[in-house]
């Protein structure tokens, strides 16, 4: 895929048959004067607009009210379109794209259950802040209103799940609107947008704005207050057990905010830990990681941010995964906060140093002011803070107890991890306990390597993602770790990835369960297993086969590296049936409700729990 | 029974912490927000309240600036001051809005609201209405031999008593426009 720069105008975008107009007539040296206008159809302005913002892949699928622009897709070769088998799957990769190369990724759906079927993928890329541009045909203007065939309130309904939308009701507004949804799609904190075409506006001609003329009155403020910089230095400067806790926010604000992030935890030896969507930011490898947080984040993470004077959130949210019970929430720190979105200030916790501006930015000023007050840091105390936290991480919380009969989720985890580390790899996930799983047992050296549901906790995100992120990256190695139930929910995209020849890796720990279900049920709702268990698996391995790829079953823990490895080598897409123990908890686990300093370790043993009455129903 | 031994009613019984964390007093603001004067931008508004479930006691829009097609829409709102910081950065956010002024507390601000009231009567109750809405400077816009319409403009409390004490005078119907607001002085 090439990703090379794309001229502000293309000379010749159209087909030779079609109409020329202006534009040949001009000449390429009057191409440049901005006072040129060109004049095309709105189906022609949506390719035109798209190759302008650079976009070289398009997740979607064809319908009556998007066919015009089928139509101009079909007559150039500069944007690729992957069809996809449902539209939730288009913006789900759209997603899996954008998360990994830091670009926008567009979908293109038709009307009506189009759109309203890409409604979970806009609101997972809303609540993870994940660019993406989402067009959606509409019918005719003269017919909006009408009920008529395939027609829904599109803006209507994906209003709240969206960053900002669109329906675009004159062609000459058309190409504005495309390169004013990218500007607000990535600017400030990113989003999902969408742009609802009706048909007649893709049929009628009108003028094309270029990119460059556009002037968006949305610019959000990227600077920080330097006072409140000033101070949070200040506090660095005399915390005794400070910690950062990073988020997805530090991915999303860019490369080179990952590398200030690095480069400032390192001078100042802090501890960081970060959040699900979070991970990479920092490497696991890096010597102040002290791992995930929240609710099935690491002790050592938990206990640190419980017991710190500074918590320093960078590009995080106080999410209720991440805080446990409110009140009980580091009781003893001054917290300062990042972030480019003032909702998200004071929103759960109320902070003492809240600095509004882009993370990067932020982080940039940080270590100027840092490094000019004289890079001072309480090293004695901190000292004295990292032995505290070697105590906790002496505790383990990760160990588990592996068995010589059954592939235990953790190990085959492990496993994976071992037998992939160092490849040019990229994971995505399901939603559950393999989600959970995969965050603790995988390590990850490298921002954007890193694509799941976090947010809105969505089960069918990761297959149609891992589809996105292997069309950003042909050669690279995609994984999808899921669990059997999730990776059900979007499986027809098998379809997609054969036809695409993505070697997209499923590798599902079967647990014939809704093991996060499951594991509530057991421990919270008196082992009534209520409908988390299904009857009737398909055989994953015929299942591959009857689309054309490969299936690999594994039961025993001896065969696992090989079997591994076999996925490894197939140069194709593969469903892995990777058959777990059925009663594996997740721990650690905060309980809901409760602070971060009373937490549940493994040893809080589901063995007994199993044994009672409930066994018999699951 | 489980590993937790949790207490029956427990909040932890959930996969989110159901105390509340707001425990402040309530407060009243009006604020005024500038908005891009755009199809579905009093949705935005609208929805961002209902959605995040927040109140909405009054709320006037119209368009104030038709060159530029700016509308100024004024939500008179009540919730703790927490949560009235994050109607105020919700409102931010949203891409159409380009300003968000809290009149509470920026300074004296004057707000005012217009009332129609249709009151029917005979006799002396007729009488006491005109003169009541002579006190309150209402005026009289409509008038039938048994009804009259008031127009009385002024801050909703002047509204609330007036339309108290034309009840027992024969009030039938009315209508108020919601609360208009602007900062005092030059600024």
């Amino acid at each position: 895929m090439a990703h090379g720069p794309v001229a502000d105008l293309v000379i010749s975008p159209c087909a030779p048959e079609q109409d020329r107009g202006l534009f040949c007539i001009n000449g390429a040296n009057e191409l440049k004067d901005d006072r040129m206008t060109r004049q095309m159809t709105g189906a022609k302005m949506v390719v035109q607009a798209l190759k302008d913002q650079g976009v070289d892949t398009v997740f979607g699928y064809p319908g009556g009210a998007v066919l015009p622009i089928y139509d101009e897709i079909f007559q150039q070769n500069d944007i690729h379109h992957v069809l996809v088998r449902h539209e939730q799957a288009a913006v789900h990769a759209a997603e899996g794209y954008a998360r990994s190369t830091g670009r926008p990724g567009v979908a293109l759906v038709t009307s009506g259950p189009g759109a309203t079927n890409a409604v979970t993928g806009l609101t997972d890329a809303l609540m993870d802040s994940i660019p993406i541009v989402v067009l959606t045909g509409q019918v005719p203007t003269f017919m909006i209103g009408a009920d008529a065939f395939q027609e829904a309130d599109t803006v209507g309904i994906t209003r709240p799940c969206t960053k900002h939308n669109w329906l675009v009701k004159e062609t000459d507004k058309l190409s504005s609107t495309l390169h004013e949804a990218f500007h607000v799609a990535t600017s400030g904190r990113p989003g999902p947008v969408l742009i609802d075409i009706p048909k007649d506006v893709q049929f009628a001609t009108g003028t094309y704005t270029e990119k460059k003329q556009l002037k968006s009155r949305y610019q959000p403020k990227v600077k920080g207050d330097l006072d409140a910089i000033t101070d949070l230095v200040k506090a660095m400067e005399k915390a005794k057990r400070p910690i950062f806790y990073t988020g997805g926010g530090v991915i999303n604000s860019g490369a080179a905010s990952s590398q200030l992030l690095r480069e400032i935890v390192d001078a100042t030896g802090f501890p960081i830990t970060s959040t699900l969507m979070g991970l990479g930011a920092y490497p696991a490898s890096g010597k102040s990681w002290i791992g995930m947080l929240g609710m099935h984040g690491l002790y050592e993470a938990n206990m640190a941010m419980h017991d710190c004077d500074l918590m320093i959130c960078i590009g995080a949210r106080f999410d209720d995964r991440i805080t446990g019970r409110v009140d009980a929430f580091s009781p003893k720190s001054k917290k300062a906060h990042i972030d480019i979105d003032a909702s998200s200030i004071n929103k759960v916790i109320r902070v003492d140093i809240p600095i509004l501006g882009d993370v990067g930015h932020v982080l940039e000023d940080m270590l100027k002011i840092w490094k000019s007050r004289g890079r001072v840091t309480d090293r004695e105390a901190t000292a004295k803070w990292w032995k505290q936290i070697d105590e906790w991480k002496a505790v383990k919380c990760l160990t588990y107890r592996n068995s010589d009969k059954v592939i235990k989720p953790q190990y085959a985890l492990e496993r994976l991890e071992a037998l992939t580390k160092g490849k040019d790899r990229y994971i995505c996930t399901e939603v559950g306990q393999h989600q959970m799983w995969a965050a603790q047992y995988l390590s990850f050296d490298d921002p954007n390597r890193w694509m799941t549901s976090g947010g809105l906790g969505t089960m069918g995100y990761g297959f149609p993602a891992s589809i996105g992120v292997q069309m950003a990256y042909p050669d690279a190695l995609v994984i999808n770790v899921a669990g059997e139930a999730s990776w059900l929910m979007n499986m027809q995209e098998m379809g997609t990835a054969i036809q695409y020849r993505l070697p997209v890796k499923q590798f599902i720990l079967n647990n014939e369960r809704l093991g996060m279900v499951r594991q509530w049920q057991q421990l919270l709702h008196g082992e009534r297993y209520s409908h988390s268990w299904s009857e009737a698996l398909p055989d994953f391995v015929k299942l591959a086969e009857a689309f054309g790829g490969k299936g690999i079953r594994c039961a025993d823990p001896k065969d696992l590296d090989d079997a591994i490895m076999e996925m490894l080598a197939y140069d194709g897409p593969v469903i892995f049936d990777c058959l777990v123990e059925k009663h594996e908890n997740c721990f650690p686990m905060i309980p809901s409700g409760k602070p971060h300093n009373e937490m549940l370790l493994g040893d809080a043993s589901t063995e007994g729990a199993i044994q009672a009455g409930g066994a018999v129903m699951v | 029974m489980s590993a937790l031994k949790i207490k029956k009613g427990a909040s932890s019984h959930s996969a989110y912490d159901l105390r509340s964390t707001f425990g402040d007093e309530i407060e009243r603001h009006t604020l005024a927000v500038m908005v891009e004067n755009e199809p579905g931008v009093l949705a935005r508004v609208i929805g961002l309240f209902s959605g995040r479930g927040y109140n909405i006691e009054s709320l006037t829009v119209a368009e104030v600036d038709h060159e530029g097609h700016r509308s100024r829409i004024t939500i008179v709102t009540s919730g703790t001051p927490q949560v009235i910081t994050q109607i105020k950065a919700q409102l931010g956010r949203i891409v159409s809005v380009n300003e968000v002024h809290d009149l509470t507390v920026e300074g004296p601000s004057v707000e005012r609201e217009l009332g129609l009231l249709k009151v029917a009567g005979k006799g002396e109750a007729r009488v006491e209405a005109l003169r009541l809405a002579d006190i309150f400077r209402a005026s009289v816009v409509d008038s039938t031999l048994e009804s009259f319409v008031f127009e009385i403009t002024g801050t909703p409390e002047k509204i609330d008593a007036f339309a108290d004490l034309m009840r027992p005078l024969g009030l039938i119907e009315i209508a108020r426009t919601g609360v208009a607001a602007l900062a005092r002085g030059a600024n």
